[in-house]
């Protein structure tokens, strides 16, 4: 790990009880998700962080508690720094607040993570499903998600597939 | 269920257009998903004024392939195949970042060799992607010969590929730990027969289009957008380069031994679809230069790891040695395991920052594997720069940002 990341590990730890971690000389913090708009900016304004470089989650189904991570990756471009936020989330209907204040581009992230793992960003102006149809049923990225195949419809099965599709549910 | 249901109406985004389209007084049209300007199954929805667009939402997903989902039932090695398949003009770009991840995962070493090699193919990568990008960008903007003459030299790459890898496109050339075989002794010819050549092609295609007034009628000036604006929205690559921010991740940092080369990181400063074609047309010397220095220095050695514990050993040692036999048996069936942990390993495609990030849960496929693909964040500033232009100038500013569909939906 860069020696000057450790200021900016002090930092969220002092004003968000971030716990800092390292693995691979890689750096990472992990902090609640009612903080995460505050450290975004913090990194932004303070540390000079100016690009969310990525933004994903991971789901650690069967567990609930968290059940899933979202993985923000934070870049100083001026200083060639990475920082790596991690924000644990319980239950199956997550929700979490919305980075895009802060950085414009966590837009299409965030109705990916709406998309791949059902977790709700509040605070988002355009929520919808970005990768898969707007009628898709369930969220495909989550672990207890099956790894499914789409049978073939042929004209002598056709009726009898369909019926079987899934709907949405309202 | 009836088309018009599944289709999103005019209602669902609502939100997103202006007040002035609830009136009709602005026009709602599709552009896409089929249609040959935007580079693939992008589905834009315009909102126009006349010609201009008053707003433009783009509605991606049409080539998901769900390779993230799929890459979890898959072991590390299997895996791989269907990297090639997200960003298909940037075949061996893709296996690098996965192969370096990989490698950063399982602290695996790669030799010399295997390092020089896989950084003239992601160089020659690179050119045949400009090259793609070019034929297609110069096409759209109605300078129809480049095609031809971009595609011609592409297959000479794309030869060189089939030559080492036996595939033209999805190669799988690189493996965790080194390469899947060694390049042939007709490679160094190939490529030095290339690369002595291909500077004239690109005079060729400088003369063509430099000089040609509806080219520079319809790139100056057009899809402005700023060094800052453009890292607030993530935007890397080229794309960010022609704003005048030297940010490239082989200089910022560098992997697969990109320290060693002397290169130069390509900047314009003006912003606008020409900026963005002449930071590709001067990295096109600039990968040149890399090809040439690491074929002069290429080392000799082995190819790949000798770590047994992640790369099968020779097939000749399996009649000699039992223990090659339990690591073959062990690595073909199982897979090698990678520790409970996670790493992000960021490259640099030919569209901007190729980021994989991988975690591993202590068996031998990975447990999530997250594709922080170029083509999808730089398409997000899409709608803020083609706002007020001609629906003429989107097509063009579509090309500029040089987006690939298999990379933007994964």
């Amino acid at each position: 790990m860069k020696a000057e990341l450790q200021p900016v590990l002090d930092a969220l730890q002092s004003a968000f009880g971030a716990q800092p971690s390292e693995f691979r000389e890689q750096a990472r913090a992990v902090l609640a998700a009612e903080h995460i708009v505050a450290a975004a900016r913090l990194l932004r304004d303070a540390h000079g962080f100016n690009m969310l470089a990525a933004l994903s989650a991971v789901d650690y189904w069967p567990e609930r508690q968290p059940r899933l991570h979202v993985v923000y990756q934070f870049k100083n471009l001026d200083k060639n720094l990475r920082l790596e936020l991690r924000v644990p989330l319980d239950g199956d209907e997550p929700e979490l607040p919305s980075v895009i204040e802060v950085f414009p581009n966590a837009n299409w992230h965030e109705r990916e993570l709406w998309d791949m793992f059902g977790i709700r960003v509040t605070n988002h102006p355009d929520l919808r499903r970005i990768l898969m149809p707007a009628d898709w049923v369930g969220h495909p990225l989550r672990k207890d998600y099956p790894l499914g195949y789409e049978e073939v419809q042929f004209s002598f099965n056709f009726e009898e597939i369909d019926q079987r599709k899934p709907r949405p549910q309202d | 269920m009836t088309i018009s249901q599944l289709e999103i109406t005019h209602d669902e985004l609502k939100h997103l257009v202006s007040e002035r389209a609830h009136t009709g007084e602005t026009l709602l049209l599709n552009m896409g998903p089929q249609h040959p300007s935007t580079h693939g199954v992008l589905r834009l929805l315009l909102e126009l004024d006349g010609e201009i667009v008053v707003n433009c939402i783009p509605d991606i997903g049409f080539l998901h392939t769900g390779i993230e989902k799929n890459m979890e039932a898959k072991s590390y090695e299997k895996a791989e195949v269907m990297t090639d398949r997200l960003d298909y003009l940037n075949t061996m770009g893709n296996n690098l970042a996965y192969c370096l991840a990989v490698e950063k995962l399982v602290d695996l070493d790669v030799p010399a060799r295997a390092q020089a090699i896989r950084v003239i193919f992601a160089e020659l990568q690179r050119i045949a992607s400009h090259l793609v990008w070019l034929a297609t960008h110069a096409l759209d903007l109605a300078a129809m010969s480049m095609f031809f003459y971009c595609f011609n030299q592409r297959e000479r790459i794309l030869d060189i590929m089939e030559m080492c890898a036996g595939q033209r496109m999805m190669t799988t050339y690189f493996r965790p730990g080194g390469l899947w075989r060694d390049v042939p002794a007709e490679f160094e010819t190939a490529v030095r027969a290339f690369i002595d050549s291909f500077p004239k092609e690109i005079e060729l295609y400088e003369g063509l289009l430099d000089k040609n007034p509806i080219f520079l009628d319809r790139t100056k000036g057009i899809g402005i957008f700023t060094g800052e604006e453009g890292i607030a929205w993530g935007v890397t690559g080229s794309t960010l380069r022609g704003s005048g921010v030297a940010y490239d991740l082989r200089k910022e940092e560098p992997y697969s031994g990109y320290e060693q080369y002397d290169f130069e990181v390509c900047t314009e400063q003006e912003g606008d679809v020409y900026a963005r074609y002449r930071v590709r047309m001067r990295e096109f010397h600039e990968s040149l230069k890399i090809i040439r220095q690491a074929l002069d220095k290429l080392p000799s050695g082995p190819f790949r790891s000798n770590n047994r514990k992640f790369v099968p050993p020779p097939r000749a040692e399996l009649g000699e040695s039992m223990e090659a036999v339990i690591h073959h048996f062990k690595l073909w069936t199982e897979g090698f395991p990678a520790p409970k942990n996670s790493i992000y390993m960021p490259v640099e495609s030919p569209r901007g920052e190729l980021g994989v990030y991988l975690e591993g849960d202590g068996g031998p496929k990975p447990y999530r594997c997250h594709w922080r693909t170029p083509s999808f964040v730089n398409l997000q500033i899409l709608p803020k720069i083609s706002q007020g232009c001609y629906v003429a100038d989107l097509v063009a500013i579509i090309g500029s940002i040089d987006i690939v569909l298999g990379d933007t939906d994964r």
